[in-house]
């Protein structure tokens, strides 16, 4: 699908989100709620695509960037906020614009880290160095004191808002798009679809891998700054296996490399997580099931109907 | 002197369980070059089934802790071939991204499956097997780490009699080295993968049932870490190399018992993950593993 103009339309998508977040004050505050986490889950299901959809790899530690991200806004804004917040002027938007920049570039590091070893990996090893990586990130923060260790870090002050998750979300999907369908993006595409023949086209394949790596990282990062400025409590239970898995689930829902069908899935499963809750242990269940018939069955993601699957050898 | 002894002794009867996942690892990645992920779980209902089958028995006994494993196997063994047949089998020949996500899934559902039917809530482990203290020197082994050798010692040996020396064994292997070769010389290929899933389910059982033993509390996520390293130690050694997966699984053990000894015990579950990254940077083919060139 081409866009004629994506940087008009993304101008013209921050301007409706401005209008809405404007008048966020007459929202219910259970559905501003729901559309907060709709915002972050799209920004880390899209930036997720770009390294599992669009490149071909497979990171099973996208919560651990988050974790990244969300553990190191916050405590620039918390435990170092009063002094920060005197420098930038007292503008506390400043301040959060520059915290969450912070966390994004904390948690791309992390994803250099763990793009290095992953050039020399490929498909299930991969996942397991990843999911490694997400399970040492959480070990390590839980051995932190400063930021509260196991029992997570309270008092975040709450600077984020519906505006600033669909703005990221929207820059996220800008910069995704933008990026997959430059010229220059088609690299990634080519490493996904045959990594032997697009290096033999002169295509440097670790660059892509890494910068895939960096990019998703940073916006997960990002999506963490804004999920604890949201909520306002983070811990480190809330970046292990099982939120990696959920974005995981939403990219395969939506069909690898599917900008669009990523964006539906991703809104689909907060909303129905949400009307499942009272469910409990059964929307796991769900979720597991979900996987398998789909991989059994669709592999291509639910929202792609032309033939062209982009799941390959 | 004493405490370095001690701490051998329990890192090796650690490695020891460890081993004893990783082969069935080693073995699945050898016939069909994936990861089973929900290998782990599998190790999971192996406790339970030897927590379930022991209730009525009288605990204490070596007669109970031999039946208790035998069936816990047994029915392990089961639930593998079912999971290859229903999750796996229909995937044949598609892309390894596939199937490494549908594993994934089979993982989760029993996972999820067993906080449902079990409860989410630690239950204890009985004492299959009669317990006893036995000091040397100012050692201390337990009856349970004596078992964990004994059955882990027995079982590989029987495997590694399985693998070499029967039919069935040398077609696991001719498999292994070729697919298409191995069918057109008649090895039955669905067969023999429903024979490798049910020999490393029911190596997992008793894994499951021996962790058990010596870490008496079981629960429905039991199988996550245990069950990661034992993949870990199967890379470690070299992945699909049977041998290899035996020597990963003890040099994990004493690694993380080291890690422990030395006052590093919050790290512990850190510990695995940091060998396995590095292992696949230094040496990816594993310990016991030879260089293959890579085909994209």
């Amino acid at each position: 699908m081409r866009v004629a103009r994506p940087q008009l339309l993304l101008l013209g998508a921050l301007l409706v989100i401005g209008l809405l977040a404007a008048f966020s004050n007459f929202y219910n505050p259970y559905l501003l709620d729901i559309a907060v986490s709709c915002g972050i889950n799209v920004t880390l299901a899209v930036s997720l695509n770009l390294i599992n959809g669009y490149t071909g790899q497979f990171s099973l530690g996208h919560a651990g960037f988050m974790g990244v991200g969300a553990y190191a806004a916050a405590v620039l804004t918390t435990l170092y906020g009063a002094p920060l917040l005197a420098l930038a002027g007292g503008q506390a938007w400043l301040l959060f614009l520059v915290a969450l920049l912070a966390g994004g570039l904390a948690a791309a590091l992390a994803g250099l880290i763990v793009g290095v070893p992953s050039l020399r990996l490929r498909g299930d090893y991969l996942a397991i160095v990843t999911l490694g990586f997400g399970e040492i990130i959480r070990v390590v923060l839980q051995n932190i004191d400063a930021v509260g260790g196991p029992r997570g870090l309270i008092g975040i002050p709450g600077y984020a808002n519906l505006a600033w998750a669909f703005g990221l979300a929207a820059i996220c999907v800008y910069v995704v798009w933008a990026m997959v369908h430059s010229t220059y993006g088609r690299g990634f595409i080519a490493v996904a679809d045959d990594e032997l023949a697009a290096e033999a086209m002169g295509i440097n394949a670790t660059r892509y891998k890494i910068t895939a790596f960096l990019v998703g990282a940073f916006f997960a990062g990002l999506a963490g700054g804004v999920y604890a400025h949201f909520k306002q409590y983070i811990a480190p239970q809330g970046f292990g296996f099982d939120r990696s898995i959920e974005i995981v689930v939403m990219v395969i829902l939506g069909g690898m490399g599917n900008t669009p069908g990523v964006i539906a899935a991703a809104i689909l499963l907060t909303v129905l997580g949400e009307s499942l809750r009272s469910f409990g242990d059964y929307r796991m269940i769900l979720y597991s099931l979900l996987i398998i018939v789909l991989m059994i069955t669709r592999p291509q993601g639910l929202f792609r109907w032309n033939a062209r699957a982009r799941m390959r050898p | 002197m004493t405490e370095l002894l001690q701490q051998l002794i329990n890192g090796l009867s650690l490695g020891a369980i460890y081993a004893l996942i990783a082969l069935g690892y080693t073995m699945v990645y050898g016939v069909l070059r994936f990861i089973n992920f929900a290998h782990s779980d599998v190790f999971m209902v192996g406790a339970f089934a030897g927590y379930f089958l022991a209730r009525p028995l009288p605990t204490d006994s070596v007669f109970t802790g031999v039946l208790v494993l035998l069936g816990a196997m047994a029915i392990c063994a089961l639930l593998g071939v079912v999971i290859e047949k229903l999750a796996y089998r229909p995937l044949r020949g598609r892309s390894t991204l596939t199937v490494l996500i549908t594993a994934i899934g089979v993982s989760l559902l029993l996972q999820n499956l067993g906080q449902r039917i079990f409860g989410a809530n630690p239950r204890s482990f009985p004492a299959l097997f009669p317990v006893h203290q036995f000091h040397a020197g100012g050692i201390v082994v337990s009856s349970a780490q004596i078992m964990v050798f004994a059955v882990a010692l027995v079982l590989l040996f029987l495997l590694r009699h399985v693998v070499l020396h029967t039919r069935t064994g040398t077609a696991m292997r001719a498999l292994s080295f070729n697919p298409v070769a191995a069918s057109l010389v008649g090895v039955n290929n669905d067969r023999v993968i429903s024979f490798t899933f049910a020999l490393g389910s029911a190596l997992a059982a008793a894994g499951g049932i021996l962790y058990a033993s010596n870490y008496p509390s079981i629960d429905p996520l039991m199988g996550t870490l245990p069950g990661m390293k034992a993949f870990v130690a199967a890379v470690l050694g070299g992945i699909g190399n049977i041998a290899g997966a035996a020597v990963g699984g003890l040099v994990l053990g004493l690694v993380e018992t080291a890690v422990v000894a030395l006052g590093g015990s919050t790290y512990r579950d850190a510990v695995a993950f940091a060998v396995l990254i590095l292992i696949l940077l230094l040496r990816p083919e594993g310990l016991l593993g030879r260089r293959i060139a890579e085909k994209a």
